[in-house]
């Protein structure tokens, strides 16, 4: 559990970062709160040659709402987004699904950014992100450009963003008013990574799902946003019957791993258990 | 007297002894972060040593090439098992009579053995160079699965005993087989079970976990050359142990030996044994005449030190309609690893397993061992338990449930058919222990009345038929557990560690002023000794607790003394603890008389003093005692005021108690809910209530991880899975269940002050509570055994597999 050798970095503003990645490609890394960097380099399984420290960048943090989004600096902490009124009042479900992330000390250091870039399928921002279809903002030498986070992920933890590139931020659609929301995770204990968690997004109108939109976190080498699910969903009543065939297409794209939170078969219907948990919830929370 | 004079009530509330719920001396300093541990000691000029370690868990080491290494600036040197023959010590003794390799001699038998340890300027230079040793190996066939130990054509793990037909506790049938152990009439208990109108037979598995203390292994090893004295600052739960075993391994004088134990961060029987970081602490701090420093990480903990359980147990009764017990058998395969390292009397290589009769009068017994060897890390050490306790309360309180659900009786009523009656003690047992003293009944009963235990089995029917009805798919289990424990190791007659006797000892001194400074043979790893030691002192001597120093851990001023493990620290030092305060009671009473100018049969004691009977005017504080102890002592009377004893217990104790576990289960998810657990603990006398219940409450969450997750597991290549606190499971207070404590008090009739020990009881009760909850929660479904560990996917498992998933 003793790291390597490395250069430390702590630049003031995302140009100064962005240069340094720049200068040291794959032999840079970038320091959010470092939950996953810092033990991955005590174990050996990381050796950065450079670790650049974000927490000098003032223009990472903060959230704001800018033109009918949620624009949330990629430094800023999960403890920050649970303490947020703003998320309180127009994405509930952040909160709901910070409040699952570990304990409350890891929370004061881990960041929204480090979170959702570091392409770890245990991490429960993915998900979510996919599910309220957010987009990440990133900054390389050639400029900015945003990636939606359906579009992100490839692989554990190989994504969309190139080494010389920083995600700043997560800009995220405000959902309709009255919407329905709800993540449900199984996991062993505290600061455990999900066994399974299903995030759901839902607006209803007249008894019957007018939109709807399910992703899972950590039963794939990805997040996995339920399309198939979603459409399934849309327009039903959430009978038991429509719920059945959701809950079924959602667990025909989970391709969890065997581990010690259980085989991949539980994990699997665990999958599916957390997404009817978290339909019935955001049924019971949606106005109309 | 006046109104200013303290009334008996205040001076004896002032002692703060026996049954006071002081609070722990030692919590200043450790709730200040000031505590004084391993890793907090730094001296002058010294070196760091890491351990190479074997990726493999069953290979030859044909190669091992350091010279990379070597070349980087800060290493000093690297030692392999090459350079450890020159003094001897490639390999060294286990407790249980084998030996086990320092570093890899030729082979390695379980992933992240130790293959060389490289000694270096500091921590991460040291971590860097584990990287630039090169080492060759050719992996072998693994063998992971005990059951298969003994086939035919299993790999030979263990070549160096090759040809050996008799092992240190017996002959050997296999060359992967250590030893068998056999106790009781298997005669008799064979015509037990002819004449049965019931029988019933489980193979009950205890599985491998670890102790994991939150501190983890560690020493610092210092030689003098020019004294030629080697001090040792380690996690030790037993100093002079390893004071004597060091001597003995390395000719060096045993009066130049210093071994320290400083603060210790938990111990739970993970720091009983010597493990190669010590030796090679040592080795290399000879070499280099620097002092050397080893701190394991937590994986190195968790996959190398002593492990604990891997008990397979397959148990049998034999009982009559009624219920009444007639016969049990039991045998076990036991999974050491690859070198028999478990932490025992030296002459029981099973511990106390055969406490297996349990808290039941059962009239015939047999119980048969095998221990064999696996590549898996060796080990078994008890995990806060008596030796092998936890694994024996865990078979027969499973096995008891089996039988009343094959019988259709209430398991309470089972277990309160069978009981050891209290007139029966001291009772002897079928498998040869002699119970000092107990009252199951009132115990029991006093646990059902609390928690209300026949109303709970009426809501629990309730909630199988609206189950049943597909109202609810939550499941509800009652886990009952009535446990005999033994502790307290032990009587010199049958008990020794590689031939030092497990007595143990104190030496207490009053000062002139009336203070005392009091050192013991024992070692404190969160116990609480401190406060303890200084209570029991406090009654017996009428000295103020806080006004008494307790010291331990230091085998320079300490007597000599066995150390803290298998609760025997009350059993045998608190009662040498107090033979020795009455030793000091008996001189002040002498020096009283003179000062009183009475004889000393005229005097009798009262709370902190002594006074003339009929006359209690008439009174010395044991204050004044003490100074006229050293001041003005009877004529002829050598001065001073302190004395040691050694205590040889004259047998075990026999602590027990009666546990209940009420969880619900979501059937779908596999997780459980505790929704009360109660534990009733007989310790006979109480010393401190408010330690026993933090005792209590501590074993408990341990008893609580162990039955529901925490687990070492290996891949079928003998990879270690999930050594870690990512996968171990340790509860952190979201998931530990609230606990209700309470107690009946049988003393103890053969200890000086009736204690019992409790330390390990929660543990050893605990684990058949929650397991017999998880198994009774699904006994309406047909289940009859679900094996351990609890942990939400397999109580999932179990109840797709009795087809409650619909």
């Amino acid at each position: 559990m003793i790291p390597g050798e490395f250069t430390y970095h702590r630049p003031s503003t995302v140009a100064e970062a962005v240069a340094i990645l720049a200068s040291h490609g794959d032999e840079a890394r970038p320091l959010a709160g470092g939950h996953s960097i810092i033990p991955m380099m005590k174990l050996r399984m990381a050796a950065p040659e450079h670790l650049i420290d974000l927490s000098g960048v003032a223009d990472l943090k903060g959230i704001r709402e800018e033109g009918g989004a949620i624009v949330i600096g990629a430094m800023t902490t999960q403890h920050e987004l649970i303490a947020s009124d703003l998320l309180a009042s127009k994405l509930p479900i952040i909160r709901e699904t910070s409040l699952l992330i570990a304990d409350p000390q890891i929370r004061y250091l881990g960041t929204i950014g480090g979170n959702v870039a570091n392409g770890d399928p245990g991490n429960d921002m993915p998900a979510l992100m996919q599910c309220l279809n957010a987009s990440y903002k990133v900054v390389g030498p050639n400029g900015e450009r945003e990636i939606a986070a359906r579009d992100f992920y490839e692989a554990a933890y190989f994504t969309a963003l190139a080494p010389e590139e920083l995600v700043t931020a997560v800009v995220i659609p405000v959902p309709p008013a009255g919407h329905g929301f709800a993540y449900e995770k199984l996991k062993r204990k505290v600061g455990d990574y999900a066994t399974a968690a299903a995030a759901v997004v839902l607006t209803m109108s007249g008894g019957s799902v007018s939109s709807c939109s399910v992703a899972l976190t950590n039963v794939g080498d990805t997040p996995l946003y339920a399309a198939e699910a979603c459409d399934i969903l849309t327009g039903s009543t959430l009978d038991a019957d429509t719920v059945n065939r959701a809950v079924a297409a959602a667990e025909a794209i989970t391709r969890p791993a065997s581990d010690g939170r259980g085989p991949a078969e539980y994990r699997t219907k665990m999958a599916g258990v957390m997404l009817r948990r978290a339909l019935a919830r955001a049924a019971e929370r949606a106005n109309g | 007297m006046n109104d200013m004079t303290p009334t008996r009530e205040q001076r004896e509330a002032a002692l703060e002894g026996m049954g006071c719920k002081r609070k722990r001396v030692e919590d200043v300093r450790f709730t200040q972060g000031k505590g004084n541990y391993v890793d907090d000691l730094k001296l002058p000029g010294m070196l760091f040593g890491d351990f190479v370690r074997s990726p493999y868990a069953h290979a030859k080491v044909t190669k091992i090439d350091a010279s990379k290494a070597l070349e980087l600036p800060g290493v000093i040197a690297v030692l392999t098992a090459e350079d450890l023959k020159g003094v001897n010590l490639a390999w060294m003794p286990t407790l249980a009579g084998d030996v086990q390799m320092v570093l890899a001699d030729g082979k390695v038998l379980y992933q992240n053995q130790e293959v060389a340890f490289v000694i270096a300027e500091d921590r991460y230079i040291a971590d860097d160079a584990i990287q630039l040793v090169e080492v060759e190996y050719e992996e072998l066939p693994v063998l992971v699965d005990p059951f298969k130990s003994m086939d035919p054509d299993a790999p030979v793990l263990r070549p160096d005993l090759e040809g050996k037909t008799e092992g240190a506790h017996g002959p050997r049938k296999h060359h992967n087989h250590i030893f068998t152990w056999e106790v009781g009439d298997a005669e008799e208990t064979d015509r037990a079970f002819k004449d049965a109108d019931v029988t019933i037979k489980e193979l009950i598995s205890y599985h491998r976990t670890h102790p994991s203390p939150l501190e983890t292994c560690q020493c610092v090893a210092s030689m003098d050359k020019v004294t030629g004295e080697l001090t040792v600052w380690g996690t030790f739960q037993a100093p002079h142990v390893i004071r004597t075993v060091a001597s003995l391994l390395s000719t060096i004088p045993e009066h130049k030996i210093h071994v320290i134990a400083p603060d210790i961060g938990g111990g739970f029987g993970n720091k009983v044994g010597a493990y190669p970081g010590y030796i090679c602490s040592i080795v290399a701090s000879i070499v280099t005449g620097r002092p050397v420093k080893w701190v394991e990480d937590r994986m190195e903990n968790l996959s190398t030190t002593s492990f604990a359980r891997d008990y397979h147990m397959t148990a049998e009764i034999a009982a009559k309609n009624d219920g009444t017990v007639t016969g049990l058998k039991v045998h076990v395969l036991a999974d050491h690893g690859g070198f028999d390292a478990c932490a025992d009397p030296s002459k029981w290589p099973a511990g106390f397993f055969n406490i297996v009769t349990g808290s039941y009068d059962f009239p015939t017994a047999h119980l048969a061992v095998d221990g064999v060897y696996t590549n898996k890390a060796p080990g078994g050490v008890a995990y806060r338990c008596s030796f092998r306790v936890t694994e024996a309360a865990y078979c027969i309180e499973r096995a008891m449930d089996i039988l009343a659900q094959k019988l259709g009786m209430d398991p309470a009523d089972l277990r309160m058919k069978n009981f050891v009656k209290p007139e029966q003690f001291p009772y002897h047992s079928a498998l040869g222990w002699e119970y000092d003293s107990g009252d199951y009944h009132t115990a029991m009963q006093k646990a059902m009345d609390t928690i209300g235990y026949r109303q709970l089995r009426e809501e629990q029917k309730a909630k199988q038929e609206a189950f049943k009805r597909g109202e609810t798919r939550e499941i509800m289990g009652i886990g009952i557990s009535f446990f005999t424990e033994i502790v307290g190791a032990g009587p010199s007659k049958n008990c020794d560690i590689l031939g030092v006797a497990m007595f143990d000892s104190a030496e207490i001194r009053v000062h002139p002023t009336g203070s005392v400074i009091s050192r013991m043979g024992t070692k404190s790893q969160g116990q609480g000794h401190e406060t303890t030691w200084a209570q029991i002192i406090a009654t017996e001597i009428g000295i103020p607790a806080a006004d008494i120093m307790v010291e331990e851990g230091n085998t320079d001023t300490a007597p000599y003394g066995l150390g803290t493990y298998g609760s025997r620290s009350t059993p045998v030092a608190g009662a040498a603890i107090a033979l020795a305060a009455r030793k000091i009671r008996n001189k002040a009473q002498m020096i009283a008389a003179h000062m009183l100018e009475v004889s000393e049969y005229d005097l009798e004691w009262d709370v902190d003093g002594f006074q003339v009977k009929g006359n209690p005017e008439l009174r010395k504080s044991m204050k004044e005692i003490a100074w006229a102890a050293y001041n003005a002592p009877p004529p002829g009377m050598e001065p001073g005021l302190e004395a040691v004893s050694y205590y040889d217990p004259p047998n075990m104790t026999y602590p027990f108690g009666a546990y209940f576990c009420v969880m619900d289960i979501d059937v779908d998810t596999g997780v459980s809910k505790i929704r009360r657990f109660y534990a009733l603990d007989d310790c006979g006398t109480r010393i401190n209530p408010m330690i026993i219940e933090g005792q209590v409450h501590g074993g408990l969450t341990e008893g609580f991880a162990i039955a529901m997750g925490q687990e070492i597991r290996y891949d079928e290549m003998g990879n270690v899975m999930g050594a870690s606190f990512m996968d171990f499971f340790l509860p952190t207070a979201v998931e530990t269940p609230h606990w209700e404590t309470d107690y009946t008090v049988t003393p103890s009739p053969h200890h000086p002050i009736g204690a019992k020990g409790v330390g390990e009881s929660p543990n050893v009760g605990s684990v058949p509570a929650f397991s017999n909850a998880v198994n009774d929660a699904f006994g309406f479904l047909g289940n009859t055994h679900i094996q351990m560990p609890h942990d939400a996917w397999r109580v999932w498992q179990a109840a797709k597999d009795l087809g409650a998933h619909g």
